[in-house]
């Protein structure tokens, strides 16, 4: 039997409240996967730290204080630094469109709104999954 | 790594590498194929860590103590894992495990090692699981090892026997010392910890504990209430050691663990538990009790491997059972039974049957 999927859910930086990350790791623990929350004031080293030592799949990264251009390319250079590729690093929280290819190209898979449903984010989760997860993201380089 | 072999891994783990203790974690988790081949090369190398268990109430502020003694642990110079259990739905097998949220400091901390786990609802796996984890962090160095888990069922109360000590955390107000005996909780601990004590009613709920220590056992032996498949091993193990003057008395203290508050008293009582252990026969008892649950555990589960893989006979067998044509303990005996299976086997008819016959 295949383990759960196991998800980090983190938030770096200053935001002082974390109701979206909250609703967001209880739906993914309701669609039977194993969601580590760290809590709120997270630095990038640290959540690359808790993902290295709960050996996730997927590390999901909420930023309401508009500093996402500088903390998401830092905790997806920090994952590529522990040999982290295969993780999926997964962005929500408020993101304006505009910003949202520069996170790609510095590693973000994808980037979920504000108004996003939960299941959108457990579908994307599943379907990386089933097509064969870090395994598969290592294998293709 | 994610393909590495239980060998490769261990070498890994042991020379520090932490991504390869991660995920010597997930294996054994799992009981993947290559479990076995890991714990098998890294277990010459266990048996240094202080093993300490952390069981208590929700909310008692068992992760909040966990950090302040893993802090001071660290202040000492020594390394220090960490596993923190949490329940898995039973319906959805998910998990919520937030007991991270209560570690601090900005920067990582490469002395310490935290690992969340869930418990997975396997009858008596937890604690196998927790067994392996901690022989992994031993291996990989960690000097102090640990393990939360909220005291409520048996498989969390399973999982702390794995630890040498074992602390119990209770916070003022809840009151409930019935509750308490009946959850077991009183034979488990070697420690007891009244946290929150800047809140009203420590003295009292310190009162209480005392009390009930004094009643509940005169003076607890070591082993008192320790359980599990070792009391069914009781033929195969050494005979009880003379336990003169080898009794220990929980101490009971009170912390504030949000802001250290008698995290040095804790620390010290548990140096005192463990130089107990390491100097009475009860210590020696223990250990020997914990390795023969371990084995029967493991024992049993690939026992039950073998017994599904048999030659066909699980099925077979099965049929006849639900057919009413075999008894239950009868097709048992049949399935453990190290000859073939016989063809003329003696078959009741239902109905007819005496209870008691075989
Ligand atoms: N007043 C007071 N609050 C504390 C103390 N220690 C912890 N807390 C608070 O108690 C709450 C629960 O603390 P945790 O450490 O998460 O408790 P826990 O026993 O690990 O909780 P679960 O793992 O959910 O069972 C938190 O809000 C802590 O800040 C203390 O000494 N005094
Ligand atoms: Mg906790």
């Amino acid at each position: 039997m295949r383990r759960p999927i196991r998800v980090l859910v983190a938030k770096p930086g200053l935001d002082s409240h974390d109701r979206g990350a909250k609703v967001v790791a209880r739906a993914l623990r309701d669609a039977g996967m194993e969601v580590i929350y760290t809590g709120l004031h997270q630095t990038p080293a640290r959540i690359v730290e808790a993902a290295v030592q709960e050996d996730v799949d997927v590390v999901a990264v909420s930023v309401l204080s508009g500093a996402h251009l500088t903390l998401l390319p830092r905790i997806a250079a920090g994952l590529r630094d522990e040999g982290l590729d295969g993780v999926l690093l997964l962005a929500g929280g408020i993101i304006p469109d505009e910003d949202v290819p520069a996170l790609k190209a510095a590693g973000v898979a994808a980037v979920f709104g504000p108004g996003t449903n939960t299941d959108a984010i457990v579908a994307f989760i599943k379907n990386w999954m089933e097509k064969g997860g870090a395994d598969a993201a290592r294998d293709r380089g | 790594m994610r393909h590495a072999t239980g060998a490769e891994l261990a070498a890994a783990l042991r020379a520090g590498d932490r991504r390869a203790l991660a995920r010597a974690i997930s294996l054994v988790e799992e009981g993947a194929p290559g479990a076995r081949e890991l714990i098998q090369a890294v277990y010459p190398h266990t048996g240094r860590a202080h093993v300490i268990g952390i069981t208590g109430s929700p909310g008692a502020g068992k992760s909040t103590l966990v950090s302040a003694l893993a802090r001071a642990y660290r202040r000492e110079g020594k390394t220090v894992g960490v596993v923190a259990v949490d329940p898995s739905s039973p319906f959805t097998g998910g998990a919520l495990l937030g007991d991270r949220i209560r570690l601090d400091g900005d920067a990582p901390d490469p002395g310490l090692f935290f690992r969340s786990l869930a418990s997975r609802g396997q009858a008596g796996g937890l604690s196998r699981a927790a067994s392996d984890v901690v022989d992994l962090m031993d291996a990989a160095g960690r000097e102090v090892i640990l393990i939360e888990t909220v005291g409520a069922g048996q498989s969390e109360v399973d999982v702390m026997d794995v630890a040498h000590t074992t602390v119990v955390v209770t916070m003022p107000g809840v009151g409930d010392e019935i509750q308490a005996a009946k959850a077991g909780i009183l034979e488990i601990g070697d420690i007891f910890v009244v946290n929150k004590a800047d809140r009203d009613g420590a003295d009292t709920a310190v009162a209480a504990l005392e009390m009930m220590l004094d009643l509940g056992a005169g003076v607890v032996s070591v082993d008192a209430g320790h359980h599990g498949a070792g009391a069914l091993a009781a033929p195969a193990a050494a005979p009880q050691p003379q336990m003169e003057g080898a009794a220990w008395r929980p101490p009971v203290l009170k912390t504030v663990a949000r802001d250290g508050v008698g995290i040095p008293e804790l620390i010290a009582a548990l140096a005192r538990h463990r130089a107990f252990l390491d100097a009475s026969p009860a210590g020696l008892e223990r250990r020997r009790r914990r390795a023969a649950d371990r084995l029967l555990a493991v024992a049993a589960r690939m026992l039950l491997e073998r017994l599904a893989r048999r030659d066909g006979r699980l099925d077979s067998l099965a049929a006849d059972v639900a057919a009413r044509r075999l008894d239950v303990y009868s097709a048992a005996e049949a399935l453990l039974s190290p000859h073939p299976m016989s063809s003329q086997r003696v078959v009741g008819t239902p109905g007819t049957d005496k209870p008691g016959s075989t």
